[in-house]
């Protein structure tokens, strides 16, 4: 819960006290894991964690047997107690009382003394207990690693501390009598047919599995967003039919190629390039400046590569784009109004609009 | 049953609403409305059912069940590409209109023209409508790439969708300036002839790209023509396309962009 921004837990929480008929601050501070301000008895019990049994409800006997030798054989105990451990069923024989289940990702530390002889000239003694919590690996891969790098080096292998189980650990200690000699250090015993893998790289569990989606703040689409589009439909209709049935399309004389009126203008969004027309060659102002304007439109994305959206951050971008709009909007507004006959410059009040839509 | 004219029959209320349920029950209606659908019978406020609003609806290929709730905030797109959209099909409901009335050869267009507002019913308002509404579309397809520039809506992943709005941008000035040719009068063919000008500075092709567009050395009734093909079929087909991919890409880009 802890990623859920407050506002979406909030709202959550007062359609669900609407909906039960409660507190808003309460649901809230249930909904957040607090304990509610006036606690209600049968809540925070309901939510406790179901007994470790109850995982193993459902999977097939032959399953469970399975996994219960395998934790049998690992653990040195007995199949049947094991078997019933896990089914949570009381132990058949006069077994020890099963223990609480052990944490999954470590074996159980038994408070082994450190196993391997003191490295003389080695790394310090390492807990791989502790550096197993840390990192997610299992204690034995930790200790294959350690052992191989030691002998990679030609130094004897740490002291490891904290150690689970002493059986697994390398065969015999190291020979501390050479500290520094090239010989290796003695291999685990490998059993025959048994592939070993060396450990190359520790990667944190973390690091890689993090798919956690966002939350997003979501709203349907109907009827929240047909709605908006259907009154935008109905004001944009009326809105044309209203100022379609008080101004007329322009309808001028029967067209004559022999009378070119003065000034001839070009519809008004090609306005602006026939004022260009007036300053620059019509290379320049017919071509070049249109072509590289709709060019330069087009590439914008592939230019502009900072990533951020916000206006605080994109000054240049927004400096360049407004430059252009603006300069466009002027050039427009000053070919449609303020230009007469002969594309002479005039004032709108004075000489009156050349100008057709 | 209770009614109000005592006299124990079902009232003309109860029977109207009695025919309703029984049309809305029939297997024509309920083959027509999809379940989820509010005309359906039994239609209940839920949120499965709002979902089922989009997505057993042929507005499933425009909508998605949920969007951002920025996303519908008017001050967010300004309903700018939606407007320019509601005025493409206002644009092509009155130009079918039109077209009823419209003959692209040489006196004729121009009367033609002239006939809608004197002798046609409702010729002058949906002719005018017709006009407006191409110019505000212009405006509104402008606005709309401003808006989509000061958001930054450009940025990755929606680069190739802004690609697509430039070719939105021009195929929209160019219907807009071939139906400025069709009503064949001075205002028309006068402001094509300086508009199309421009082409024969083309580097190189100039003449060749003139005398194509306008089909001769200068404008004549074959221009017309050919500008009114372009107008009525070639470019709106082309940029029903191009929507359908803008559209489909707003989609697959994760919907409307961020908020600033
Ligand atoms: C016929 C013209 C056009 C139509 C009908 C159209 C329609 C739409 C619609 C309905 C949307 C959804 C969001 C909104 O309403 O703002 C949209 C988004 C978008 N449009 Fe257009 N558009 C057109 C032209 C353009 C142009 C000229 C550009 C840019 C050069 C452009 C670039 C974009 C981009 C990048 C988005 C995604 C925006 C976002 O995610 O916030 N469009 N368009």
């Amino acid at each position: 819960m802890a990623e859920i921004p407050e506002h979406i837990l909030r709202r959550t929480a007062e359609a669900r006290a609407k909906a039960e008929g409660r507190d808003v601050e309460e649901v809230l501070a249930e909904l957040k894991g607090e304990s509610p301000p006036e606690p209600r008895a049968e809540e925070p019990a309901a939510a406790e964690t179901p007994p470790a049994p109850a995982e193993t409800a459902g999977l097939p006997e032959s399953i469970l047997r399975r996994s219960a030798e395998a934790r049998a054989k690992a653990e040195g105990r007995d199949v049947e107690e094991v078997l019933a451990e896990m089914k949570g069923e009381p132990a058949p024989a006069a077994a020890p009382p099963p223990a609480a289940p052990a944490p999954e990702p470590a074996p159980v530390a038994e408070a082994g003394a450190p196993v391997a002889a003191a490295a003389p000239a080695g790394e310090p003694s390492r807990d791989l207990q502790a550096e197993s919590a840390t990192y997610g690996v299992p204690v034995d891969l930790l200790r294959r690693a350690a052992v191989a790098r030691a002998r990679h080096d030609g130094i004897a292998a740490p002291a490891f501390t904290g150690e689970g189980a002493p059986a697994a650990a390398p065969a015999a200690a190291t020979p501390g009598a050479a500290p520094a000699a090239a010989a290796p250090a003695a291999a685990p015993v490998i059993p025959e047919g048994v592939r070993t893998q060396r450990l190359l790289t520790v990667v944190k569990a973390g690091a890689i599995q993090q798919v956690k989606a966002e939350p997003h703040d979501k709203v349907n689409v109907w009827p929240h967003l047909l709605a908006i589009e259907f009154v935008a439909l109905m004001a944009c209709t009326a809105l044309l039919v209203v100022f379609s049935a008080f101004v007329d399309a322009p309808l001028l004389e029967f067209a004559n190629f022999n009378d070119q009126p003065n000034p001839s203008k070009a519809p008004w969004y090609f306005l602006g390039l026939q004022e260009m027309l007036s300053y620059f060659d019509p290379q320049v102002a017919g071509v070049t400046i249109p072509g590289l304007g709709l060019a330069g439109l087009a590439i914008i994305p592939y230019i502009d590569r900072n990533p951020s959206v916000r206006p605080s951050d994109r000054k240049l971008a927004i400096m360049i784009f407004s430059f252009f709009l603006f300069a466009s909007a002027i050039l427009t507004i000053y070919g449609s109004f303020f230009r007469g006959p002969g594309f002479n410059f005039t004032y709108p009040w004075i000489d009156g609009v050349f100008f057709d839509f | 049953m209770a009614n109000g004219t005592g006299n124990g029959r079902p009232g003309l209320r109860d029977r109207l609403s009695d025919a309703a349920d029984h049309v809305r029950q029939s297997q024509v209606w309920s083959s027509i409305f999809r379940p989820g659908s509010p005309f359906r019978a039994g239609y209940s406020d839920s949120p499965r059912n709002r979902s089922y609003v989009i997505m057993n609806n042929v507005l499933y290929h425009l909508h998605p069940v949920k969007v951002k709730r920025h996303g519908v905030r008017l001050s967010y797109t300004l309903c700018l590409g939606g407007l320019s959209f509601f005025l493409f099909i206002l644009l092509t409901i009155t130009g079918i209109f039109l077209m009823f009335y419209y003959r692209p050869t040489s006196p004729a267009a121009y009367i033609d023209i002239q006939a809608l507002s004197t002798d046609v019913a409702f010729g002058q308002i949906v002719r005018n409508m017709h006009r407006w509404g191409a110019h505000a579309m212009v405006l509104t397809v402008f606005l709309h790439m401003a808006r989509v520039f000061y958001h930054g809506a450009y940025k990755p992943p929606r680069e190739f969708n802004w690609m697509v709005g430039v070719i939105l941008l021009l195929l929209t000035l160019l219907l807009s300036f071939t139906g400025y040719l069709l009503p064949w009068d001075q205002l028309a063919i006068w402001a094509v002839t300086v508009g199309s000008n421009m082409a024969a500075y083309v580097p190189v092709f100039g003449d060749q790209v003139t005398f194509t567009l306008i089909g001769g050395v200068q404008i004549t009734p074959d221009t017309l023509l050919r500008w009114y093909v372009l107008h009525v079929l070639f470019l709106p087909f082309i940029i029903v396309v191009f929507m359908a991919v803008h559209f489909w890409r707003v989609r697959k880009d994760g919907g409307i962009s961020g908020p600033l």
